[in-house]
């Protein structure tokens, strides 16, 4: 908690410092993005070494509906923090609500790809290196997002039962941030699988 | 919360009707607590219990290598005793007693009543006792209860295509995940405490330019945690996947390749020995000032080369990859990488010199440790400078060089840079000093042990002895050498024996230390010995970086120099 300056000595200037749980939950992010990273360069090097299976190319097809619907849940999530802070707890409510929609909307689309892939094109994680890379990767991922609506789902709990007040705002703020980043995953696993891998 | 409140309302009411001493009482206090100085004691013991497992099979080892052609040891328990070793001593040796001090002393440098994420830092703690139990259960269950010894055998680095299924059957491997696993979880949980309280939690007047250096190094260490254990955390995610699931990241015959995990290990583990080496360059940057009665020489410069030393350390993995057949273009640029890392390095060297030079030297028990510490870093590093050149590693990479190089930076560097900071903080955290006499014995036991196995140990590098051999012949002429090298390590072993005594026995009859015992001037020596919970009645203000000094010399504040 950052202390303002006091007695007994003379300085008239606030000491504020940065809020921890900003600063614990981006050095969490730094270290999330460093696992991603090395799963990523994985894909990278194996792009191309599969010795047989589906390639990329014949299998993939681009997510869009589905990340349009996450990317928008990170502006959501934004509107959420900011009507908290503002005291109106019932929009921060929709707006989580909104939130965990598009997630959900998003994980689904994921769900439905994998089943194609594994019942309909052959892949599986054992099939090849692109399959091994693939669903490591885009599960990693996946398995973020789902955390992420579990807590996004328990602080909507709180606040549909009422016990989220304005004090509350800066602990939603911690929680997008995890959210945001979340999204910008995404935006580098889509580019590199889905746009520049193919 | 630092107000004018009057001082009986800083004290807890709740001390005055504490329980009874119950054992079951205690155990629960402990069990439970968030309180920093407990867990960072818990972290301490923890480690220090199993320094002296991970001791005993170094022991094992060294007697089964001290004749040729010795059959004190089976080959296979062999390979599970440097394995072990290795993987106790780093992952929960080395990790847990570093957080353990860090925790304990952070917030009492920095003016701060606890870390910033108290239950964060209990969950860190029993993650990696738990990491350790389960690292010592495979003992017993890696082949399942009939078979005898089936820890993880594949060596602390666990290199592929050895680590798979056919390869390691059974879970020995598992074992080794998982334990590493978690210690990998809690190192990270307790870096992000450490940035957090460091960044937010200062006492009021205590800029990032008068943190104590121990505060700095630790921030830099932290830093370095984020992105150096999360490799090793997605790689052996890779490697569970291989092995359960099926997948082919280190699968030759699918197309996968065995040396990406010496990339991803090694990316990990050449900064894993800088986040081990940091803490010991903290405690260096707050011992030896205070026992040369002079300030530190060249602050800022300090900072920098800790910061810098970083970020040059991530990026030099491969000099652990020489002999594995890279290309000419890859091999030159770790060469030089590595060397380059010598230069802030030497900075920091050059300052600790500096601010011994003109100073007035106490050799007090701490100090002399110290003093070894500055020393045999300096060798340690000379003989990391010769590695460095890959032509030279392609001869000795891989020979007990090498172990002889690492085991003086691990030994020689942060083993004698942790018994100095057991020397300087165990009266803040006792309340007695530690013997003196005691500590004499202590330090010469272990400084000639030392010597004899570790300075020794180069020569069989040199003349060919290759690492991870259970037994050699008679006619290779290093039966003597190896000779010495065990004779060493029971030296050093009689020395710790002094060393626990010592704690022990200091603990009940050790002189009463009182709040300051060195004359030393960072905020922790403010504080009754051992502290209260609280630490701070009240949340002090500081305006220089020897906020005591400037109490104790008033016509000369520090102030007037920064």
């Amino acid at each position: 908690m950052s202390e303002a300056a006091v007695v007994p000595h003379s300085s008239n200037e606030a000491w504020t410092l940065p809020s921890r749980g900003v600063v614990g939950m981006l050095c969490l992010i730094l270290a999330e993005a460093a696992i991603f990273l090395i799963f990523v360069v994985a894909y990278i090097y194996y792009e191309g070494k599969s010795l047989s299976g589906p390639t990329p190319q014949q299998v993939l097809k681009l997510p869009i509906f589905a990340t349009i619907c996450l990317l928008s849940s990170s502006i959501t999530v934004h509107f959420a923090a900011s009507a908290l802070h503002r005291g109106t707890r019932n929009m921060c409510s929709l707006w989580l609500a909104a939130t965990v929609l598009l997630g959900g909307i998003f994980i689904t689309g994921t769900g439905i790809e994998w089943y194609e892939l594994i019942y309909h094109e052959g892949l599986t994680i054992q099939t090849n290196l692109f399959g091994t890379t693939f669903y490591s990767l885009v599960g990693l991922h996946a398995s973020h997002v789902i955390f992420g609506l579990i807590m996004l789902l328990v602080t909507l709990l709180f606040s549909l039962s009422g016990k989220l007040s304005a004090r509350h705002a800066y602990r939603v703020e911690v929680l997008s941030l995890y959210w945001h980043f979340v999204d910008a995953v995404w935006v580098v696993v889509f580019l590199v699988v889905y746009v520049l891998g193919r | 919360m630092a107000t004018q409140a009057p001082v009986n309302e800083a004290l807890d009411p709740a001390l005055q009707v504490a329980p009874g001493n119950s054992v079951l009482q205690i155990l629960h206090a402990w069990i439970t607590t968030v309180d920093h100085k407990k867990i960072g004691l818990m972290y301490i013991g923890s480690a220090l219990l199993f320094l002296v497992v991970a001791g005993f099979e170094a022991i094992l080892m060294r007697i089964q290598l001290a004749i040729p052609n010795n059959h004190f040891i089976s080959p296979q328990s062999f390979n599970r005793l440097f394995t072990m070793h290795g993987t106790t001593m780093v992952f929960f040796v080395g990790m847990p007693i570093l957080f353990g001090f860090g925790n304990y002393l952070i917030p009492l440098m920095i003016g701060a009543r606890d870390m910033a994420f108290p239950r964060l830092n209990a969950f860190s703690f029993w993650c990696t006792f738990f990491g350790s139990l389960l690292l010592y259960f495979s003992y017993l269950g890696g082949n399942g209860l009939a078979g005898a010894g089936s820890a993880p055998d594949v060596g602390w680095w666990a290199y592929a295509p050895l680590t798979a299924r056919p390869f390691s059957p059974g879970h020995s491997t598992d074992y080794w995940t998982l334990a590493v696993l978690l210690s990998g979880v809690s190192s990270i949980g307790s870096a992000v405490n450490i940035v957090a309280t460091t960044i937010s939690m200062r006492c009021p007047g205590m800029k990032l330019s008068r943190m104590p250096l121990l505060v700095w190094l630790y921030l830099v260490m932290s830093m370095l945690a984020f992105v150096t254990v999360s490799p090793l955390t997605a790689a052996q995610i890779m490697l569970m996947l291989d092995r359960y699931l099926g997948s082919h990241f280190f699968d030759t015959q699918a197309g996968g390749s065995a040396v990406l995990w010496m990339h991803f290990f090694w990316i990990f583990g050449h900064p894993e020995v800088y986040v081990l080496v940091l803490p010991a360059f903290a405690f260096a940057n707050e011992i030896i000032p205070v026992f040369s009665r002079k300030a530190i020489f060249g602050y800022p410069a300090m900072v920098a080369a800790s910061v810098g030393i970083g970020f040059v350390s991530l990026s030099v993995w491969a000099h652990h990859m020489f002999t594995v057949g890279m290309t000419a273009g890859a091999n030159t640029f770790f060469v030089f990488a590595t060397m380059t890392i010598s230069v802030p390095t030497g900075i920091k060297i050059f300052n600790w010199l500096a601010t011994l030079w003109g100073g007035k030297i106490q050799f007090k028990t701490a100090m002399m440790f110290a003093v070894g510490f500055l020393f045999q870093f300096l060798v340690a590093g000379l003989t990391g400078v010769m590695l460095a050149a890959a032509p030279f590693d392609w001869q000795l990479g891989g020979s007990y060089f090498v172990v002889a190089h690492f085991h003086y930076v691990l030994v020689g560097a942060i083993l004698f840079m942790l018994f100095s900071a057991f020397y300087y903080w165990y009266p803040k955290i006792t309340g007695r000093l530690l013997s003196e006499k005691l500590g004499k014995w202590h330090f010469w036991l272990f400084v000639i042990g030392f010597h004899l196995t570790f300075d020794f140990m180069h020569i069989p590098g040199i003349l060919g002895m290759p690492r991870r051999i259970y037994t050699y012949e008679a006619d290779r002429g290093w039966m003597f050498w190896n000779m010495v090298v065990s004779s060493g390590a029971f030296v050093q072993t009689i020395g710790t024996l002094v060393f626990v005594f010592n704690l022990i026995w200091s603990y009940f009859k050790g002189a009463v230390a009182g709040p300051d015992p060195w004359d030393a001037w960072t905020l922790e020596w403010s504080t009754t010995s051992p502290p209260p919970p609280y630490n701070f009645a009240v949340i002090p203000m500081v305006e220089s970086r020897r906020p005591l000094w400037d109490i104790k010399h008033p016509e000369d504040f520090d102030q007037h120099y920064e």
